[in-house]
Protein backbone atom coordinates (compact mmCIF):
# COMPACT_ATOMS: atom_id res chain seq x y z
CA UNK A 1 0.00 0.00 0.00
CA UNK A 2 2.78 2.40 0.99
CA UNK A 3 4.81 1.36 -2.06
CA UNK A 4 1.88 2.04 -4.40
CA UNK A 5 1.35 5.40 -2.74
CA UNK A 6 5.01 6.31 -3.10
CA UNK A 7 4.96 5.28 -6.77
CA UNK A 8 1.92 7.50 -7.40
CA UNK A 9 3.69 10.41 -5.64
CA UNK A 10 6.80 9.86 -7.78
CA UNK A 11 4.81 9.75 -11.05
CA UNK A 12 2.87 12.90 -10.13
CA UNK A 13 6.09 14.71 -9.19
CA UNK A 14 7.74 13.68 -12.47
CA UNK A 15 4.73 14.81 -14.56
CA UNK A 16 4.58 18.10 -12.64
CA UNK A 17 8.33 18.77 -13.11
CA UNK A 18 8.27 18.02 -16.85
CA UNK A 19 5.16 20.15 -17.45
CA UNK A 20 6.57 23.10 -15.48
CA UNK A 21 9.93 22.95 -17.27
CA UNK A 22 8.29 22.90 -20.71
CA UNK A 23 5.80 25.63 -19.77
CA UNK A 24 8.34 27.97 -18.20
CA UNK A 25 10.57 27.52 -21.26
CA UNK A 26 7.63 28.59 -23.47
CA UNK A 27 6.53 31.41 -21.17
CA UNK A 28 9.94 33.03 -20.74
CA UNK A 29 11.77 32.20 -23.96
CA UNK A 30 9.19 31.74 -26.72
CA UNK A 31 6.13 33.88 -26.00
CA UNK A 32 6.55 37.59 -26.79
CA UNK A 33 5.75 40.44 -24.39
CA UNK A 34 2.13 41.58 -24.43
CA UNK A 35 1.59 44.77 -26.46
CA UNK A 36 0.19 46.93 -23.63
CA UNK A 37 1.50 45.31 -20.47
CA UNK A 38 4.98 44.21 -21.47
CA UNK A 39 6.60 41.37 -19.51
CA UNK A 40 4.39 41.65 -16.41
CA UNK A 41 1.47 39.92 -18.17
CA UNK A 42 3.35 36.61 -17.68
CA UNK A 43 2.11 36.60 -14.07
CA UNK A 44 -1.19 35.40 -15.56
CA UNK A 45 0.51 32.00 -16.11
CA UNK A 46 0.79 31.54 -12.36
CA UNK A 47 -2.21 33.60 -11.24
CA UNK A 48 -4.93 31.92 -13.31
CA UNK A 49 -3.74 28.27 -12.92
CA UNK A 50 -3.44 28.89 -9.16
CA UNK A 51 -7.03 30.07 -8.86
CA UNK A 52 -8.26 27.15 -11.00
CA UNK A 53 -6.35 24.73 -8.79
CA UNK A 54 -7.55 26.42 -5.60
CA UNK A 55 -11.20 26.48 -6.67
CA UNK A 56 -11.06 22.89 -7.93
CA UNK A 57 -9.74 21.92 -4.51
CA UNK A 58 -12.44 23.85 -2.67
CA UNK A 59 -15.11 22.03 -4.73
CA UNK A 60 -13.47 18.68 -3.97
CA UNK A 61 -13.52 19.68 -0.28
CA UNK A 62 -17.23 20.52 -0.68
CA UNK A 63 -17.88 17.02 -2.08
CA UNK A 64 -15.86 15.41 0.73
CA UNK A 65 -17.68 17.50 3.36
CA UNK A 66 -21.02 16.48 1.85
CA UNK A 67 -19.89 12.83 1.91
CA UNK A 68 -19.03 13.22 5.61
CA UNK A 69 -22.43 14.75 6.43
CA UNK A 70 -24.19 11.88 4.60
CA UNK A 71 -22.08 8.95 5.83
CA UNK A 72 -20.59 10.25 9.10
CA UNK A 73 -17.20 8.72 8.20
CA UNK A 74 -14.31 10.79 9.54
CA UNK A 75 -12.02 9.83 6.64
CA UNK A 76 -14.03 12.18 4.40
CA UNK A 77 -13.61 14.98 6.93
CA UNK A 78 -9.84 14.37 7.05
CA UNK A 79 -9.67 14.46 3.25
CA UNK A 80 -11.73 17.69 3.12
CA UNK A 81 -9.37 19.33 5.64
CA UNK A 82 -6.30 18.28 3.66
CA UNK A 83 -7.70 19.52 0.34
CA UNK A 84 -8.86 22.82 1.86
CA UNK A 85 -5.45 23.55 3.36
CA UNK A 86 -3.61 22.88 0.09
CA UNK A 87 -6.19 24.92 -1.87
CA UNK A 88 -5.75 27.81 0.53
CA UNK A 89 -2.02 27.86 -0.29
CA UNK A 90 -2.92 28.26 -3.97
CA UNK A 91 -5.50 30.95 -3.10
CA UNK A 92 -2.72 32.81 -1.26
CA UNK A 93 -0.61 32.70 -4.43
CA UNK A 94 -3.56 34.19 -6.35
CA UNK A 95 -3.84 37.15 -3.99
CA UNK A 96 -0.07 37.75 -3.85
CA UNK A 97 0.51 37.56 -7.62
CA UNK A 98 -2.61 39.66 -8.31
CA UNK A 99 -1.36 42.41 -5.99
CA UNK A 100 2.08 42.46 -7.65
CA UNK A 101 0.48 42.65 -11.10
CA UNK A 102 -1.86 45.43 -9.89
CA UNK A 103 1.07 47.48 -8.53
CA UNK A 104 2.45 47.83 -12.07
CA UNK A 105 -0.73 47.96 -14.15
CA UNK A 106 -3.00 50.00 -11.82
CA UNK A 107 -0.27 51.73 -9.80
CA UNK A 108 -1.78 50.41 -6.54
CA UNK A 109 -1.39 47.17 -4.59
CA UNK A 110 -5.07 46.70 -3.85
CA UNK A 111 -8.48 47.96 -4.97
CA UNK A 112 -11.68 47.25 -3.06
CA UNK A 113 -13.55 46.19 -6.18
CA UNK A 114 -15.96 43.28 -6.33
CA UNK A 115 -13.58 40.60 -7.67
CA UNK A 116 -10.72 41.36 -5.28
CA UNK A 117 -12.98 41.80 -2.25
CA UNK A 118 -14.97 38.60 -2.84
CA UNK A 119 -11.70 36.70 -3.37
CA UNK A 120 -10.35 38.08 -0.08
CA UNK A 121 -13.60 37.07 1.65
CA UNK A 122 -13.20 33.58 0.13
CA UNK A 123 -9.63 33.36 1.48
CA UNK A 124 -10.83 34.51 4.92
CA UNK A 125 -13.66 31.93 4.97
CA UNK A 126 -11.27 29.05 4.30
CA UNK A 127 -8.63 30.43 6.68
CA UNK A 128 -11.47 30.53 9.22
CA UNK A 129 -12.26 26.90 8.36
CA UNK A 130 -8.73 25.86 9.33
CA UNK A 131 -8.79 28.00 12.50
CA UNK A 132 -12.12 26.46 13.46
CA UNK A 133 -10.63 22.98 13.17
CA UNK A 134 -7.80 23.90 15.51
CA UNK A 135 -10.23 25.38 18.04
CA UNK A 136 -12.49 22.29 18.42
CA UNK A 137 -11.09 19.11 20.00
CA UNK A 138 -14.11 16.83 19.71
CA UNK A 139 -13.74 15.12 16.26
CA UNK A 140 -17.43 14.72 15.37
CA UNK A 141 -18.37 18.28 16.30
CA UNK A 142 -15.29 19.59 14.48
CA UNK A 143 -16.15 17.62 11.35
CA UNK A 144 -19.80 18.78 11.29
CA UNK A 145 -19.03 22.47 11.75
CA UNK A 146 -16.14 22.32 9.26
CA UNK A 147 -18.41 20.71 6.65
CA UNK A 148 -20.96 23.52 7.07
CA UNK A 149 -18.23 26.20 6.62
CA UNK A 150 -16.92 24.35 3.55
CA UNK A 151 -20.38 24.36 1.95
CA UNK A 152 -20.83 28.04 2.84
CA UNK A 153 -17.42 28.87 1.30
CA UNK A 154 -18.37 27.37 -2.04
CA UNK A 155 -21.22 29.87 -2.38
CA UNK A 156 -18.63 32.64 -2.25
CA UNK A 157 -16.60 30.92 -4.98
CA UNK A 158 -19.57 31.27 -7.35
CA UNK A 159 -19.80 34.97 -6.44
CA UNK A 160 -16.04 35.40 -7.10
CA UNK A 161 -16.44 33.67 -10.48
CA UNK A 162 -19.39 35.80 -11.61
CA UNK A 163 -18.31 39.08 -9.95
CA UNK A 164 -16.66 40.46 -13.11
CA UNK A 165 -19.96 39.97 -14.96
CA UNK A 166 -22.31 41.19 -12.21
CA UNK A 167 -20.42 44.37 -11.27
CA UNK A 168 -18.14 46.88 -12.97
CA UNK A 169 -14.72 45.98 -11.63
CA UNK A 170 -11.17 47.18 -11.95
CA UNK A 171 -10.16 43.54 -12.41
CA UNK A 172 -9.72 42.64 -16.11
CA UNK A 173 -12.58 41.08 -18.06
CA UNK A 174 -12.29 37.32 -18.81
CA UNK A 175 -8.99 36.50 -20.54
CA UNK A 176 -9.79 32.93 -21.54
CA UNK A 177 -11.66 32.13 -24.74
CA UNK A 178 -13.93 29.67 -22.91
CA UNK A 179 -15.74 32.64 -21.37
CA UNK A 180 -17.75 35.23 -23.33
CA UNK A 181 -15.63 38.21 -24.32
CA UNK A 182 -12.37 36.48 -23.48
CA UNK A 183 -9.46 35.49 -25.65
CA UNK A 184 -5.68 35.85 -25.73
CA UNK A 185 -3.31 35.86 -28.66
CA UNK A 186 -2.71 32.59 -30.54
CA UNK A 187 -0.50 30.23 -28.56
CA UNK A 188 -0.70 32.41 -25.44
CA UNK A 189 -3.62 30.61 -23.81
CA UNK A 190 -2.40 26.99 -23.92
CA UNK A 191 0.36 27.38 -21.25
CA UNK A 192 -2.33 28.47 -18.77
CA UNK A 193 -4.06 25.08 -19.09
CA UNK A 194 -0.77 23.12 -19.02
CA UNK A 195 0.29 25.01 -15.89
CA UNK A 196 -3.11 24.22 -14.37
CA UNK A 197 -2.43 20.52 -15.00
CA UNK A 198 1.05 20.85 -13.43
CA UNK A 199 -0.38 22.66 -10.39
CA UNK A 200 -3.09 19.99 -10.05
CA UNK A 201 -0.36 17.31 -9.94
CA UNK A 202 1.48 19.33 -7.28
CA UNK A 203 -1.75 19.84 -5.32
CA UNK A 204 -2.48 16.08 -5.50
CA UNK A 205 0.98 15.34 -4.05
CA UNK A 206 0.46 17.82 -1.20
CA UNK A 207 -3.05 16.50 -0.51
CA UNK A 208 -1.78 12.91 -0.29
CA UNK A 209 0.94 13.94 2.19
CA UNK A 210 -1.49 16.09 4.20
CA UNK A 211 -4.17 13.35 4.28
CA UNK A 212 -1.64 10.90 5.72
CA UNK A 213 -0.88 13.48 8.42
CA UNK A 214 -4.58 13.72 9.27
CA UNK A 215 -4.69 9.91 9.56
CA UNK A 216 -1.67 10.01 11.90
CA UNK A 217 -3.37 12.68 14.05
CA UNK A 218 -6.44 10.44 14.35
CA UNK A 219 -4.20 7.51 15.26
CA UNK A 220 -2.57 9.61 18.01
CA UNK A 221 -6.01 10.59 19.34
CA UNK A 222 -7.16 6.96 19.49
CA UNK A 223 -3.89 5.85 21.17
CA UNK A 224 -4.34 8.58 23.79
CA UNK A 225 -7.91 7.44 24.45
CA UNK A 226 -6.61 3.88 24.79
CA UNK A 227 -3.92 5.00 27.27
CA UNK A 228 -6.50 6.86 29.38
CA UNK A 229 -8.81 3.82 29.44
CA UNK A 230 -6.21 1.61 31.17
CA UNK B 1 4.10 50.85 -19.95
CA UNK B 2 7.00 48.61 -20.97
CA UNK B 3 9.95 49.40 -18.73
CA UNK B 4 12.52 47.70 -16.54
CA UNK B 5 10.15 47.69 -13.53
CA UNK B 6 7.96 45.28 -15.48
CA UNK B 7 10.68 42.63 -15.40
CA UNK B 8 11.43 43.27 -11.73
CA UNK B 9 7.80 42.89 -10.69
CA UNK B 10 7.34 39.89 -12.95
CA UNK B 11 10.25 38.30 -11.08
CA UNK B 12 8.60 39.27 -7.76
CA UNK B 13 5.36 37.61 -8.90
CA UNK B 14 6.97 34.28 -9.75
CA UNK B 15 9.22 34.48 -6.68
CA UNK B 16 6.20 35.13 -4.42
CA UNK B 17 4.42 32.03 -5.77
CA UNK B 18 7.56 29.93 -5.32
CA UNK B 19 8.17 31.21 -1.77
CA UNK B 20 4.56 30.55 -0.70
CA UNK B 21 4.79 26.96 -1.97
CA UNK B 22 8.20 26.37 -0.37
CA UNK B 23 7.04 27.76 2.99
CA UNK B 24 3.98 25.49 2.86
CA UNK B 25 6.04 22.41 1.93
CA UNK B 26 8.52 23.14 4.75
CA UNK B 27 5.62 23.55 7.21
CA UNK B 28 4.25 20.17 6.03
CA UNK B 29 7.66 18.51 6.52
CA UNK B 30 8.02 19.97 10.04
CA UNK B 31 4.50 18.82 10.93
CA UNK B 32 5.27 15.34 9.59
CA UNK B 33 8.36 15.09 11.80
CA UNK B 34 6.42 16.32 14.85
CA UNK B 35 3.63 13.77 14.22
CA UNK B 36 6.09 10.87 13.88
CA UNK B 37 7.75 11.83 17.21
CA UNK B 38 4.35 12.23 18.87
CA UNK B 39 3.06 8.87 17.61
CA UNK B 40 6.21 7.13 18.94
CA UNK B 41 5.84 8.88 22.30
CA UNK B 42 2.15 7.93 22.65
CA UNK B 43 2.83 4.32 21.58
CA UNK B 44 5.52 4.01 24.27
CA UNK B 45 3.08 5.52 26.78
CA UNK B 46 0.40 2.94 25.84
CA UNK B 47 2.95 0.10 26.21
CA UNK B 48 3.91 1.35 29.68
CA UNK B 49 0.24 1.66 30.76
CA UNK B 50 -0.44 -1.95 29.70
Amino acid sequence: MTQTRDRILFVLAAVCAVLLCVDFYKIFLILPDEANQGAIYRIVYVHVPSIFTGFTGFFVALAASGAYLVTGKLKYDAFAAAVTEVSLAFATIVLATGMIWGRIIWGIWWAWDARLTTMLVCWLIYAGYLMLRRAIDEPTQRAKLSAVVSIFGCVDILIVWKSIEWWRTQHPAPVLSVRDGGGMGPGMEAPIYWNWLAFMCLAAILVMVRTRQEQRSREIDSLRRMAHSY
Amino acid sequence: MIDARNFTYMFYGFAAAFVILVVYVVSLALRERKLIHEIDRVRRMVEREK
